[in-house]
């Protein structure tokens, strides 16, 4: 589990440039990371190849905070 | 002055930026122009053993995170990253007040591509087929289209007034330069950021420009391979930057203390409607776009003192050019001094003009003629002075750029040095 963690938080920094240390659990996509609706996409996108998963848009639509994410993969995988 | 002021009527320079394959600033290339130095060498920026093509003028060392945060400098396309430098560069020389926020109401941008992102657009078409379309980056569209260079400068600066983008293939920077200068001239915007900017070294860029037969195949020449109205030029180089300039209206810029370079005093347009890619074998587009800028501008051919031509180094252009040179200027045509300064960066396609029309401010200024180099075997049919091989000290009080683009657009700028 803490490797999915660790592989997720390792895909965000390198989509949305940001270091290991801003990205915690409680970090929010949109207000905290500055990331906009568009650069969730491409995050997404980039999780579903690294994982080998399908994440819909519907399940995007409730996931706000980088813990959603890691949570959600980590059921999925 | 109550805001906005009068227009003017008169539009002038006062700031200019420029990236090129001599070097990624005006005080960078312009010495290296000036000494007939080459931009042009072998491609690095993609593999291409396939391609019957592999020499550009490529831009070195261009680090984007000069000019924009590191999260976006890496995920623009190219054109839109040199597109920022070069506007970077421009509000910086001509020390534009970019904290008030009543003027940026009322300037714009207007910073065309002849073609858009096409690294974007080659890099995200492969991941469509071979990885399907869910695959495909939200980032296409916005960094593909080419109005996203206005775009983005315009988020950058906060830049409120007229947006667009023009789109006339090698014609590009010369009318997005001419339109803005009208936008201004009429009263719609005190100031605009106006330029081209062009990044088509992809795949789909030089296979598309291979296949049209439109570019050399000389690449054993490399940086002798440009060489316009040369007799053994065969096909233009593939180049790659930008130029920008700040336009204001000349009443605007005299009651902040701008720092004046140059006004724009003529713009004339024409269209061949002759064929898509060829020029008009009778020059006669081109000859109608000189003498409507020579007319707005209210001057005759005698006044002007340097032509930076269109002078792509393909067989066509070179001579069908000189012919329109001939019947726009008549006898003054073999007394004028006229340079390609793409046989040193060779051909930025939507960002030539603009970058050309930096030199022409820089040659007035610094009282220099950029030369034609690579000159080697004289062509009867291109027989004007072409300031062979070295550049030639002259005092100059209006110079010309030409344009001409696939489609028949055809483009010309007169740019005065005295602004009084």
């Amino acid at each position: 589990m803490a490797e999915v963690f660790e592989r997720v938080r390792k895909v965000i920094c390198e989509q949305l440039s940001v270091t290991e240390g801003e990205v915690s659990d409680d970090k929010r996509f949109q207000e905290d990371l500055n990331a906009d609706s568009l650069d969730v996409v491409e995050l997404i996108m980039a999780l579903e190849e690294e994982f080998g998963i399908e994440i819909p848009d519907d399940d995007v639509a409730n996931m706000k905070t980088v813990g959603d994410v890691s949570s959600y993969v980590a059921d999925k995988v | 002055m109550g805001f906005p002021p009068e227009p003017s009527g008169r539009v002038v320079i006062t700031g200019m930026g420029a990236i090129t394959p001599l070097g990624n600033s005006i005080d960078a290339f312009w010495p290296r122009m000036l000494a007939g130095e080459s931009g042009i060498g072998e491609i690095t920026l993609m593999d291409v053993s396939d391609y019957p093509t592999t020499i550009a003028g490529e831009v070195k060392d261009f680090d984007p995170e000069l000019y924009l945060e590191k999260r976006e400098a890496r995920k623009v396309d190219r054109f839109i990253a040199f597109s920022a430098g070069a506007t970077a560069q421009a509000l910086e020389d001509s020390q534009f007040p970019l904290d008030d926020e009543e003027l940026k109401l009322e300037t714009g941008c207007l910073i065309g591509s002849g073609i858009g992102g096409l690294i974007m657009m080659s890099d995200q078409t492969k991941r469509l087929w071979e990885s399907g379309p869910s695959r495909v980056s939200p980032f296409l569209v916005p960094y593909m289209i080419p109005d996203m260079a206005s775009g983005y400068t315009s988020i950058l600066h906060g830049f409120k007034g007229p947006n667009t983008c023009v789109v006339t293939a090698c014609a590009t920077g010369v009318n997005a330069i001419g339109d803005a200068y009208h936008i201004i001239k009429r009263g719609d915007a005190v100031a605009m950021m106006a330029g081209g900017t062009e990044a088509p070294i992809s795949p789909i860029g030089m296979s598309g420009f291979c296949a049209a037969r439109a570019m050399t195949t000389n690449n054993e020449m490399g940086a002798r391979a440009s060489r316009p109205f040369d007799a053994n030029r065969d096909g233009f180089v593939m180049g790659e930057g930008a130029g920008v300039m700040v336009l204001e209206d000349y009443a605007f810029a005299k009651a902040r203390g701008a720092k004046i370079l140059a006004e724009i005093v003529g713009y004339g347009m024409s269209g061949d409607a002759h064929h898509i890619t060829m020029p008009d074998p009778d020059g006669d587009g081109a000859r109608r776009s000189m003498l409507k800028a020579l007319k707005s501008a209210g001057l005759q051919p005698e006044d002007i003192g340097y032509v930076n031509a269109h002078g792509t180094s393909t067989p066509y252009n070179d001579k069908f050019e000189t012919i329109g040179i001939k019947r726009a200027f008549g006898d003054h045509a073999y007394k004028v001094p006229i340079s390609s300064t793409k046989s040193s960066i060779g051909h930025l396609l939507g960002a030539a003009g603009a970058v050309e029309s930096v030199i022409c401010v820089m040659a007035m200024l610094d009282s220099k003629l950029p030369p034609t180099i690579n000159y080697e075997t004289p062509d009867p049919e291109c027989d004007l002075d072409i300031i062979p091989n070295v550049a030639r000290d002259a005092e100059i009080e209006y110079a010309m750029t030409n344009s001409f683009g696939f489609g028949g657009h055809n483009g010309t700028l007169i740019f005065k040095k005295t602004v009084e």
